[in-house]
């Protein structure tokens, strides 16, 4: 295998796993320091200049940046990171010092967003400063989208929702809220210089089965019933609930009907519990709320009598693996079960809708009806509009959202400037050393061995009485600081200089993790078994030098490096340095070249 | 600031036969300086105790003052440890040895510890051949006091102040074949692959081990012109070949030429397995190493591997016929069998 490229930005941004995992690339070891070190405010801006939305993410994100968190795999639980986000949220001070300045005289283009969710408002949030002229579309009174009309209050407080969205609106953003566009035509001919399309996935997917149309009067479509709750258009729920689906809109659906009078609320899953879409922490949630989840049963029929809803009935299935390997659910010959209920909520997926887009525009769509999208520069097959969040490659999650939607913005500027798309911005890097002495770093390397610190809830009984009540508590700041001291700060990157390497094996017998290994040179796959530890982890990089006087290599797993720096601080010449690796995804407006 | 080392492992640390991973065979991180070579081979009795399946506790680790001497920090935290007087521990090493013939006994000492203030001290315990393993961290200066030229350091040799050794270095290899050690091997700190193997021979060696390695001071002695640098001594080094330990129960899986290979049957019943390179020399005939350590000397070379070993040895409790039973299991009438027995030796002796 060939020595690695330690100028490669991107082979440094992998090993920052939980900024490589979060779509949006936010550096989270950068702004976990920041929150050690009780500077929430710039912790705070951190976020939002790369998600844009802190204060909703850290309480509602997806959070795929946990499961890739290294500290997940040399113990038990990784760094709460999104919780942490929070708590810069939370404490920060006013940010309005660190805001950009939106240009009083424009640019001189006009663009309109469709939709005034997180994709929309997160190319809102690049473009304005640029001094391009917006117009935001979207069917109800007040922007944010799903994150209005889907999240519940209890896990997002309005509070924090308008705080996020109307800092963006108030970049002299041109509004024209509960206007439906019911026609793309009409939009492109009032002649924008592009048109951004971040229209969701707004269309739940119902379930045609006996019984659901006589009892439509008690059966509802999950997000439209939220939307409803949102809206105050629906106040209450009987007695006695159904939640089919296994996602976090289920969960949704089950804890705010908990909210608004459901006593005896059941989720109904068909796949097993391990299975379901909805995340674990959110599973958990419910289940404390006293809901709980069937799984492994498929929906037959509803079970209507003169004309009133009174139940389901469910075929019980059990996960059984084909000679494929594919999981089927085959029917396990039980009697069918019947589960009582007054109303249902339908979760069982969303879709898109592009009926109110003309077919003759340009805009090419596939067999499934889904607009055929570049996905890295996010541009329809009309050169002049873009697509981006849930309405661009189907449903995700916010922070994707807010991913796509910082890309399109780059492609529209881009395109207004008469670039090609294509010619993408390099990443903003900066790469400095931490070395402050002898024993000195300028990052806390003493590794903490505090096990993953639980977010504090509201009292159950308070919650439950009160759909408004935001359930979890966040961290108080003692107890940020301890789970912020948890992060390996892996942005502190381990940088081998070959030819300052005396092979003297002082950072590979002080590696308390074994990651590092002087050998014979091999192939990959043969090298990932002669190490002092086998790196079996072929997800994660290793890193080989040149060779070495003797002739060796030196090669470090990736895998498991605590990022302690004892390898540098045992190293007499100086051959390892500890250095900060800052990654910043490129924006709209700034082409920075890569500096390493 | 890291003084601690962090107290996690890679979650797929091999484990050895008690269930133990190489973790619990270190000890706390070291003071020395940074790339200093004791520190490797710190690492190598690490490695080695952990392939050999040692209980922690059926070790002694003994040493003198010196750098060398501080190390039995960094390695075995669960064994017991004895921090002697300077250049002492082989006289601390016969009392533990006799009074308890039970535990594996590891010597650590320097060049200065044995070379010059424990000269008297180390040549007795070679020739009495007592049974533990004594390795010197031989980096040619007096690191702790900031690197005066030792007795080890070969003539002509530069030191960081840059004056020339005006004396003749004691070679203390050569010195304990002399003095009819049983079990000499030389290696170099930065040569795990060779240095493991031959602790671990050590180890089941029945008798006085004498393992002479080359450290290399990185903070006084790693300068051009130095002959105990990492570069000189990887330039110099000849090896006598490659060195298998196989211990007692495993299998030889290696195969050498025949002719180029020799095998010892330690008394343990463990293997030695060594791939000749020099066909003059045999690790079981004390004059050809003496000759061919004096070669290799002329040459400015530095022969590297196991030198010799006799696995005949009988080691000082068998000479002496004292009791294989610790004193501390014996009961106070064998300890002390009282006056009348007292009496009945002084009578015998008029």
């Amino acid at each position: 295998m060939e020595s690695t490229k330690t100028t490669d930005v991107e082979y440094f941004h992998k090993v920052v796993d939980c900024q490589h995992a979060c779509p949006a690339h936010t550096p989270v070891p950068e702004y976990i320091r920041l929150i050690a070190a009780g500077k929430y405010t710039e912790a705070y801006v951190v976020n939002w200049e790369s998600n844009v939305f802190p204060g909703v993410l850290g309480r509602t994100c997806d959070r795929p940046c946990e499961p890739a968190c290294r500290r997940g795999r040399i113990e038990e639980e990784p760094v709460a990171i999104c919780r942490l986000k929070r708590v810069a949220a939370d404490f920060k001070d006013d940010i309005t010092p660190y805001l950009p300045d939106i240009p009083l005289i424009k640019n001189g283009k006009r663009i309109a967003l469709i939709g005034g969710g997180p994709a929309s408002l997160t190319v809102a949030r690049d473009l304005a400063p640029l001094g391009y002229e917006i117009h935001l579309y979207d069917e109800n009174h007040k922007g944010g989208g799903m994150m209005r009309t889907q999240i519940p209050s209890f896990r997002l407080p309005a509070t924090v929702l308008n705080e996020e969205v109307d800092r963006i609106l108030d970049f002299g953003i041109h509004t024209h809220f509960n206007k439906y566009v019911g026609s793309l035509a009409e939009i492109i001919n009032e002649n924008y210089d592009a048109v951004f399309i971040g229209t969701g996935a707004p269309k739940g997917r119902d379930l045609h089965i006996e019984g659901r149309e006589e009892g439509k009067a008690s059966i509802h479509i999950g997000i439209e019933w939220l939307a409803g709750v949102a809206f105050e258009h629906i106040k209450s729920i009987k007695p006695n609930v159904i939640v089919l689906g296994g996602g976090n809109t289920a969960m949704d659906c089950c804890r705010t009907a908990r909210r608004l009078g459901g006593e005896n609320v059941k989720v109904v899953v068909r796949s097993p519990f391990a299975e379901m879409k909805a995340s674990p922490w959110e599973k958990e949630d419910a289940q404390h709320e006293d809901i709980p989840i069937l799984d492994n049963h498929v929906p037959k029929r509803f079970v209507v009598e003169g004309g009133i809803l009174k139940g389901m009935a469910f075929e019980k299935v059990h996960a059984v693996l084909d000679e494929n390997g594919k999981r089927q659910l085959l029917p396990t010959g039980d009697p069918e079960v019947f589960i009582e209920a007054d109303e249902v909520l339908i979760a069982i997926g969303q879709e898109n809708t592009f009926t109110w887009i003309e077919r003759d525009l340009g805009i090419e769509f596939d067999k499934w009806n889904m607009p055929v999208v570049d996905p890295n520069t996010f541009v329809s097959t009309r050169t002049n509009v873009f697509f981006g969040g849930d309405a661009a490659l189907g449903p995700k999650n916010v922070i994707t959202a807010v991913a796509q939607g910082h890309q399109a913005a780059i492609s529209i500027d881009l395109f207004c400037n008469g670039v090609n798309v294509n010619e993408r911005p390099a990443p903003d890097v900066k790469f400095f050393s931490t070395k402050m002495g002898i024993h000195e770093w300028s990052y806390d390397n003493d590794i903490s061995n505090d096990q993953r610190f639980i977010v504090p809830q509201a009292d159950k009984a308070k919650t439950l009485k009160d759909r408004l009540k935001e359930v979890e508590l966040g961290f108080d700041l003692q107890t940020a600081f301890k789970e912020a001291e948890r992060c390996l700060n892996c942005d502190v990157q381990t940088i081998f200089t070959d030819d300052k390497c005396i092979e003297c094996d002082a950072c590979m017998d002080v590696c308390p993790t074994n990651c590092i290994t002087f050998t014979a040179y091999a192939e990959e796959s043969e090298l990932r078994k002669n190490l002092s530890a086998p790196a079996l982890n072929l997800q994660q990089d290793l890193m080989v030098s040149g060779a070495l006087k003797t002739g060796r290599v030196m090669v470090k797993d990736e895998d498991v490096c605590l990022h302690c720096g004892l390898c540098a601080e045992r190293c007499p010449t100086a051959a390892w340095d500890m250095k900060q690796f800052l990654y910043n995804t490129a924006k709209a407006g700034h082409t920075c070249s890569v500096a390493l | 600031m890291s003084y601690i080392k962090p107290k996690f492992h890679h979650p797929l640390l091999p484990k050895n036969n008690l269930g133990y991973t190489r973790k619990d065979y270190e000890g706390s991180i070291s003071t020395l300086c940074a790339g200093c070579g004791h520190d490797s081979i710190s690492a190598a009795i690490v490695e080695a105790c952990f392939a050999l399946n040692v209980e922690p506790h059926k070790v002694a680790k003994l040493s003198g003052i010196g750098c060398s001497s501080k190390t039995p920090a960094y390695f075995l935290q669960n064994s017991h440890g004895f921090n002697s007087v300077h250049g002492r521990m082989p006289s601390v090493a016969t009392g533990a040895n006799l009074a308890n013939c039970d535990l594996v006994y590891l010597g650590v000492s320097g060049d200065g510890d044995s070379a010059s203030i424990g000269m008297g001290q180390f040549v007795h315990v070679v020739r009495r051949n007592l049974n533990m393993v004594y390795i010197v961290m031989n980096n040619g200066c007096y690191g702790l006091t900031k690197g005066q030229d030792s007795a080890t350091a070969d003539r002509g040799s530069i030191s960081k102040g840059g004056d020339a050794t005006l004396f003749e270095g004691i070679d203390l290899c050569s010195l304990a074949i002399e003095l009819g050690a049983t079990f000499v091997a030389q290696s170099f700190s930065g040569d795990k692959s060779q240095l493991v193997p031959l602790i671990e021979a050590a180890m089941s060696h029945r008798g006085f081990a004498l393992i002479n390695v080359l450290s290399p001071c990185v903070t006084f002695n790693n300068n051009p012109g130095s002959t105990k640098s990492y570069t000189y001594v990887r330039e110099h080094n000849e090896a006598l070949g490659n060195i298998d330990f196989v211990p007692v129960g495993n299998e030889i899986t290696t195969t050498y030429n025949e002719g180029e290979s020799v095998q010892v049957t330690m008394h343990d019943g463990s293997k030695l397995r060594l791939n000749k390179i020099d066909n003059q020399w045999d690790p079981q005939d004390r004059l050809s190493i003496i000759s061919a350590l004096k070669t290799a000397q002329q040459k400015h070379e530095i022969l590297t591997g196991l030198l010799y070993v006799d696995k005949d040895s009988v080691p000082l409790h068998v000479k002496l016929n004292t009791t294989e039973t610790p004193l501390n299991q014996l009961q106070e009438d064998k300890l002390c069998p009282g006056n009348n027995r007292l009496q009945e030796i002084n009578v015998g002796l008029r």
